[in-house]
């Protein structure tokens, strides 16, 4: 079953919507990026062991 | 008629040519300022004494540029009817039809909040509510308030853009101390010499607009001199710079070089009448704003490449 053919908007909008979606993923990968680097901090580190203790 | 019927033939009676692109709502955030955002805001960074993770420094800067990037959405917002009116301006994506003025407050608000946000917790809080400062000044204290009110609009709303390189040190060091207030000071004290310049070659453009620049409030002789002396005085604060914990030999010869240059041009600019101006097309104003662009990019150059030298031991003057 093929799908509906693309609205004329859509097309008229493809670099738009194609822009905003590239951006949303690169702040996915910078939200990702940031964890990592705060999860493997030292500052991190230090306040889990202050919690455990 | 349902509301989306409405919608979909409002929408389908724009053209290809009219229809906003990515590229549209990117121009809102003012890449070429933000430019200038960035490069001061990394020096910040860097010539700060405390070390930065590098992913961490990137996406401060980052921040820092989209809180710069919103206030600029926030001001073509608000000035779209003089955007109109401007040759300069004239092309921006509000005044060209491409951006609806709810849009541009939208993405404004929308990533003021997410800078702020997002810089917070980055870096630290400090350095997020500095931010919210500097978008707030922009926005309210010079586009709102003082750039249609006083010929010293440029004077005070040029801290705006002086502060990115203080956010950019307080991201690294959560504190405060006397060389960003320097790097503050040294674009605070630019900023006037390098509109001003720009003021006098494109005549007519604010006094069409009603903004009272120096230009049209006190007249263009006044304004010649008035460049004059803020160059004088910001050449005494650029060299001073140098012997600070961010100066240095290399910044002392920058600094030297191009203030005689600068003074130089300020000097020619203030003995000018207006019919020797227009008699060689504003020659001397166009190339002094010129210089203006590679004063402010040098300056902040050398502070950098002796901050990159310290860990060699070759930077400063230990």
């Amino acid at each position: 079953m093929s799908l509906r053919k693309p609205h004329e908007l859509h097309q008229r909008r493809f670099s738009r919507n194609l822009g905003v979606g590239l951006t949303l993923a690169a702040f996915i990968v910078i939200i990702f990026g940031l964890t990592v680097v705060k999860v493997s901090g030292t500052d991190f580190s230090l306040a889990t062991q202050e919690v455990q203790n | 008629m349902s509301d989306a019927s409405i919608n979909a033939s409002t929408v389908r009676a724009k053209s290809q040519e009219d229809e906003a692109s990515f590229g549209d709502f990117f121009a809102l955030l003012k890449p070429r300022v933000m430019s200038l955002v960035v490069f001061t805001a990394l020096v910040g960074l860097l010539a700060a004494p405390v070390p930065v993770h590098p992913f961490v420094g990137f996406c401060a800067i980052l921040f820092i540029a989209i809180g710069g990037g919103a206030s600029g959405a926030l001001n073509m917002w608000w000035d779209a009817d003089i955007d109109r009116v401007m040759k300069r301006t004239k092309k921006r994506p509000i005044p060209a039809g491409k951006v609806e003025e709810g849009e541009a407050l939208a993405i404004g608000l929308a990533l003021s909040g997410l800078s702020v946000i997002m810089l917070g917790l980055a870096t630290n809080w400090f350095a997020g509510a500095f931010l919210a400062f500097t978008i707030f000044f922009y926005v309210v204290i010079y586009t709102m308030w003082l750039k249609r009110s006083t010929p010293q609009n440029i004077v005070i709303g040029g801290a705006a853009g002086a502060f990115p390189p203080v956010i950019g040190w307080v991201a690294a060091t959560g504190s405060m101390s006397l060389e960003p207030w320097l790097m503050f000071a040294l674009t605070f004290m630019w900023t006037p010499p390098h509109f001003w310049a720009l003021a006098l070659f494109m005549r007519s453009d604010y006094d069409d607009a009603g903004v009272p620049m120096l230009t049209v409030t006190h007249g263009r002789r006044a304004t010649r001199w008035h460049i004059l002396v803020y160059t004088a005085l910001l050449a005494l604060l650029a060299v001073g710079t140098a012997f600070s914990g961010i100066g240095g030999p290399i910044y002392l010869t920058v600094a030297v070089v191009l203030n005689a240059l600068f003074l130089r041009g300020a000097w020619q600019i203030s003995r000018r009448s207006e019919d020797d101006a227009e008699a060689d097309d504003f020659k001397v104003e166009r190339s002094f704003f010129k210089l203006s662009l590679l004063y402010l990019f040098l300056h902040f150059g050398a502070i950098l490449v002796e901050a990159l030298l310290k860990p060699y031991g070759l930077g400063g003057w230990s």
